[in-house]
């Protein structure tokens, strides 16, 4: 099993909902993954800026000194719980990355992207996202998943989403069966991989493919052909949110569209906490066919 | 008549009431609100009482049905109905995939669209949609009518073993061993029961469906196909 949710706003006025109906619609699903939750929020950004996300274990003081001393810039630095999130300028970014990398091997990069914010831990989803204060959250879109783990052990590295690409997470439900030939294909292609879960390929294959010039929905169209296995897909960019099924559409999902939203939901429990949702055109998305809402 | 409210009341305590109902009662009408697409409502009735549940519900409403007549007043998920019995489900809105699944007995009514997998081994259910089923629908059905007045998606009873398939629209394709037949009078008869069982009369007629059925092919291990395992 496992729960997907996403909503992806249209109408801007509900952006400071965004982060609580997340929460209550994360929450509805916990039925379905109670090992651990994540969620990416796409919030405010600025265009020559990068957030990293950062999970970072203990008190952050010296670390915001050590990036001060190295960088000669104020450290940024917003914690919550278990995660951090590190305002840098684009430019330093590759600079950061391999400065953290070579000095803080323990600090793990989660997320990187203009606008979103990735955070995910293990436990009950309801409380996972009281952790991090999902409630209170402001954003565009957000994607959440709930794991019930079968392809690889219950850890926070386990959790969805995953991100490979600036700005990108994908969350999956169900489970890939060609994952390890095509993670080879991908690291052969340079691509870095932090786990041994099926869905981490799925997320960098979608990235291989948009740095090779694909759009979101030529991606996940490629991946019809590429990727093996029981799947729904619901992947976020910087202005996109996608859904895709796979062709005998094995794992469920259902989704409403207002004039305000789009929302997707594992089960209708989750989009029945949405405002107006009785009014809501609700469907099912069909088998192997690719949905993408762009801002 | 008892009006449950499952934002107050628990569905395995509606369940419950609904179970150990005796045999002489005369609580024959239940209302329940609030359903909020919760799973296994009015699932396992063994009495025929009416459930009305004014809203969505989630998976495998009204599963086991024996004698109950129960409708949902809005969209029902995966599995409603599934292995029933005897008895009525009607849902007024739309249903999502297995509706109907390995049934039975009794009669399942939706007034909308049904999803992929649609009367999956359906074992004597009837099954009417207004609207249009999704694709695989009817795998290895074995015996019972599913009656669609739309179209149906790919791959219609695939590896069918005898229930009869009639739709009215276009069938986007048919399954394994799944074919167009041409309906005795005694079939069109039964469908013409199944219509009246569901309340439709001059909304469609029994002459303007299609009957899809088996072909009968892979009843038996045939020796030209052992290259193929």
């Amino acid at each position: 099993m496992c729960g997907i949710v996403g909503l992806f706003l249209k109408n801007k006025a509900l952006a400071p909902e965004l982060g609580s109906l997340t929460a209550k619609m994360l929450k509805m699903m916990s039925d379905r993954g109670p090992d651990s939750a994540g969620f990416a929020v796409y919030g405010a950004g600025e265009d020559d800026e990068i957030k990293l996300t950062l999970r970072i274990a203990g008190a952050t003081g010296a670390f915001a000194a050590a990036f001060a001393a190295r960088f000669g810039l104020p450290a940024r630095l917003t914690q919550k719980s278990s995660h951090a999130v590190l305002s840098i300028p684009a430019a330093l970014e590759a600079e950061v990355r391999l400065w953290l990398a070579g000095e803080y091997p323990g600090i793990h990069l989660v997320g990187a992207g203009t606008r979103m914010e990735l955070y995910k831990d293990v436990g009950l989803p309801g409380d996972v996202a009281d952790r991090f204060g999902l409630p209170a959250m402001r954003g565009t879109h957000a994607i959440g998943h709930t794991r019930m783990a079968t392809e690889s052990s219950v850890t926070t590295d386990g959790a969805h989403p995953f991100s490979t690409g600036l700005d990108q997470c994908l969350v999956h439900n169900g489970s890939l069966s060609n994952h390890n030939a095509m993670r080879r294909v991908l690291i052969r292609e340079g691509l870095a991989f932090e786990t041994e879960n099926d869905s981490e390929v799925a997320a960098a294959y979608l990235t291989w493919r948009m740095r090779e010039g694909a759009s979101l929905e030529q991606a996940l169209t490629a991946s019809l052909a590429d990727l093996d296995g029981f799947y729904t897909f619901v992947v976020g960019t910087e202005s996109g949110f996608a859904v895709l099924r796979d062709p005998i559409a094995c794992k469920p999902a259902v989704m409403a569209e207002t004039d305000d939203y789009v929302a997707f939901g594992s089960e209708y429990r989750a989009l029945a906490v949405l405002p107006d949702i009785e009014k809501a055109r609700l469907f099912e998305p069909e088998p192997a066919r690719v949905y993408v809402w762009e801002h | 008549m008892p009006d449950i409210d499952l934002a107050q009341t628990s569905v395995r305590e509606l369940n419950a009431a609904l179970h150990g109902l005796p045999g002489d009662s005369n609580e024959t009408l239940w209302k329940v609100r609030n359903p909020q697409g919760k799973h296994a409502i009015a699932a396992g009735l063994n009495f025929p009482a009416t459930v009305e549940i004014e809203g969505p519900v989630g998976y495998y409403c009204a599963g086991m049905n024996c004698l109950g007549t129960v409708i949902v007043h809005g969209n029902a998920g995966t599995g409603v109905a599934e292995n029933m019995m005897s008895g009525e489900v009607r849902v007024m809105g739309d249903a999502s995939q297995s509706a109907g699944a390995t049934g039975r007995g009794g009669l399942l009514v939706i007034e909308g669209n049904a999803s992929a997998r649609c009367g999956i081994s359906m074992k004597g259910i009837d099954i009417v949609v207004k609207g249009d089923i999704g694709p695989m629908s009817a795998f290895m059905a074995q015996a019972g009518n599913l009656v669609v007045l739309g179209g149906a998606g790919e791959n219609l009873g695939d590896s069918i073993y005898e229930a009869r398939l009639w739709v009215r629209g276009a069938v986007k394709s048919l399954g394994a061993d799944c074919i167009e037949k041409e309906p005795t009078a005694e079939e069109r008869g039964a469908l013409k029961t199944v219509l009246q069982r569901a309340g439709i009369n001059g909304e469609a007629k029994a002459e303007d469906f299609r009957l899809y059925g088996s072909a009968r092919t892979l009843y038996h291990f045939h020796i030209d196909n052992v290259g193929a395992y």
